[in-house]
């Protein structure tokens, strides 16, 4: 039996301001298998992002656990989750991506560079990605010199080059024509599986949940529907 | 810390165009602080080198007149009486007036400090090329380096001095016999002559004044090598009625003016390191407002707050050291061009120090864009805040 690499159990997360309270994500539980590629999917404001936040060990929750990889995040320190994040996560956003002042290679290099590697091997690795992705008459030129696909694409190098155990993403198809959204978000489900992580993905389009391996329904803060089969993720998506 | 300085690095690399221009503004900002020392130096030792470089500990002056040697008179019974005073070894007596120094063969007639002194005595400078006079009297004289650099006088050659004798001009010819170094006093190149010489040339009053005692301005003293000089001032002052003393640096810091414009030379330059401190710390603000999403992102994917604040700083002092250095080399050119008359000197403690702070101002006014870096929420890079 499969362990899985993130498990959640009653989560939940109360924003507290002057007296007011608001519940963001409320008793959340679920589990996600190596190789799962989930979409966690609702409207504005539905908790989506919070939820991811805490998955990246960006914010505690107010209640509930959650366990990546054997590490259960509410007992690291600071300076362990920012180690965690380094090893363990790989992140992709909607915006702002890359450094601006780094060369392609360089942005992917990144992530090896802040765990320790150096050298040509990480260098000869970052390139074996970026082939990987088609961009290897890119390596060289600055995020702006760009199409707005080829950085999503480069981002997705960065988050995988260091191995990590979770790929996150942050509406990665947000600024995309349908056509290059279409392609990211099959690039991730390929690596995702290639690579046996786990991948999530939150979007508030669900066309871009054709790739997916479950979607994950959120609605005020609540999960309304947890679609593992085909079926059940394509009659989503047909509603669309 | 590597990919602290990396990522520092290469963001100026990458921009610089951007800092090029921002290190020309710190250039500037050190080309003006080196400006405001070296002429704070070259004004101060215009005004004080003669006694700066005295081979004497203390000065005696007049009592009440605030150590001002030009309002200072002391009869020449005075010597007698200090010179009984425990640990002093010996006293020279100084009068200092002015005179012009005129040329019949084009030459641009040239202000010079007259300074009276007796042979071999305490106030007599060290000559570095001819000889020195070895009596009171006599018409010959000894320049101080910067007459003979600026009028190209050399030994032998007969000079002129103007002085006023009561109302009228009168001129001296005098036989330059020896070079000293450079001793300027009160902005003035020297001349130094045999004592009775001096009291016949200076400018006085009275056309033929007749005095009936000698004076001098000020009595310069050697103290016995084993003697403290404040105890010997103490003694002196103790012992000797209606006089004054003080050591060498207080002497020249009574100079009237000269405190009064080195604090404000100061002060100038106090405000320029300060304009320097907002200047840089208001461009690394403003740059850091604008990549608050990139450091977000940067600490989202698990970069530490040190490596951030590290390249922050690195950023700093790579900008800044570069703008020092070429505000150094724009002085040092400068420095060249500018005419001998003008009172600049690059005096290297003084050099080393502004460098130093002009170095230390950069991190200083950065601190404010370290602190806003290290406090940026990676959630940013969600969208998010706290």
């Amino acid at each position: 039996m499969k362990q899985p690499i993130i498990e959640t159990s009653s989560v939940t997360k109360t924003y507290r301001s002057a007296g007011n309270s608001v519940t963001a994500v409320d008793s959340v539980s679920f589990a996600i298998y190596p190789g799962e590629f989930v979409a966690l999917v609702g409207p504005s404001g539905s908790g989506k992002t919070t939820m991811l936040a805490m998955l990246a060990a960006l914010l505690e929750p107010s209640e509930g656990e959650i366990c990546i990889d054997g590490h259960l995040i509410s007992k690291l320190s600071e300076s362990e989750r920012v180690k965690f994040r380094r090893q363990n996560i790989g992140f992709t956003f909607q915006s702002n991506n890359l450094l601006p002042y780094l060369t392609v290679l360089e942005n992917v290099e990144l992530m090896l560079r802040l765990n320790g590697y150096y050298g040509i091997n990480a260098r000869q690795r970052a390139i074996n990605s970026l082939v990987r992705l088609g961009l290897e008459d890119r390596l060289h030129n600055l995020p702006n010199q760009l199409s707005g696909g080829q950085r999503q694409r480069v981002a997705i190098a960065r988050s995988m080059i260091h191995n990590p155990s979770v790929i996150l993403a942050d509406e990665p198809t947000a600024n995309l024509d349908t056509e290059r959204a279409y392609q990211v978000t099959q690039l991730f489900a390929d690596l995702v599986h290639e690579n046996n992580r786990a991948g999530i993905m939150v979007t508030h389009d669900l066309r871009m949940c054709k790739y997916v391996d479950r979607i994950i329904q959120i609605e005020d803060g609540k999960i309304v529907a947890d679609l593992k089969t085909r079926q059940e993720i394509d009659a989503l998506i047909s509603c669309a | 810390m590597k990919l602290a300085f990396f990522l520092a690095f290469q963001e100026v690399w990458r921009n610089r165009g951007r800092f090029l221009l921002f290190s020309l503004v710190i250039a500037l900002i050190t080309t003006l602080v080196l400006f405001i020392a070296a002429l704070s130096e070259g004004l101060a030792l215009a005004n004080k080198e003669y006694l700066e470089k005295i081979n004497a500990q203390l000065l005696v002056f007049q009592k009440n007149v605030d150590l001002s040697a030009a309002v200072s008179r002391l009869s020449l019974s005075k010597i007698n009486d200090i010179r009984r005073v425990e640990g002093v070894a010996a006293v020279g007596p100084i009068g200092f007036s002015n005179g012009v120094m005129v040329f019949s063969d084009g030459r641009e007639d040239l202000n010079v400090s007259l300074i009276g002194i007796e042979a071999g005595k305490p106030g007599a400078p060290p000559v570095i090329v001819g000889k020195s006079f070895v009596i009171d009297r006599g018409l010959q004289v000894v320049i101080d380096k910067n007459v003979a650099d600026r009028t190209g006088v050399q030994i032998g050659e007969r000079i002129v001095i103007k002085t006023i004798q009561g109302t009228k001009e009168e001129f001296y010819q005098l036989e330059v016999i020896g070079i000293t170094d450079k001793r300027q006093y009160l902005y003035q190149p020297s001349i130094f002559l045999p004592y009775r010489t001096w009291e016949q040339i200076r400018p006085q009053m009275t056309s033929g004044l007749q005095l009936v005692e000698t004076i001098s301005n000020v009595i310069a003293i050697q103290v016995n090598p084993d003697a403290d000089p404040t105890i010997v001032a103490d003694r002196i002052r103790a012992q000797v009625n209606d006089v004054d003393v003080a050591n060498i640096v207080t002497a020249y810091k009574a100079i009237p003016g000269y405190q009064v414009q080195q604090d404000t030379l100061n002060t100038q330059s106090g405000f320029t390191l300060l304009i320097g401190v907002l200047v840089i710390g208001g461009f690394f603000q403003i740059q850091m407002l604008q990549k608050v999403p990139q450091i977000g992102v940067l600490k989202a994917i698990g970069v530490s707050n040190f490596i951030v604040a590290a390249a922050v700083v690195s950023q700093i002092i790579l900008v800044t050291t570069f703008g020092v250095a070429i505000g150094s080399l724009i002085s040092l050119g400068l420095a060249l061009g500018i005419p001998s008359s003008v009172p600049i000197i690059f005096n290297g403690s003084s050099v080393l120090i502004a460098v130093g702070t002009l170095l230390l101002i950069g991190p200083l006014g950065g601190l404010v864009s370290v602190r806003l870096a290290v406090t940026v929420e990676p959630l940013i890079a969600l969208g998010l805040s706290s």
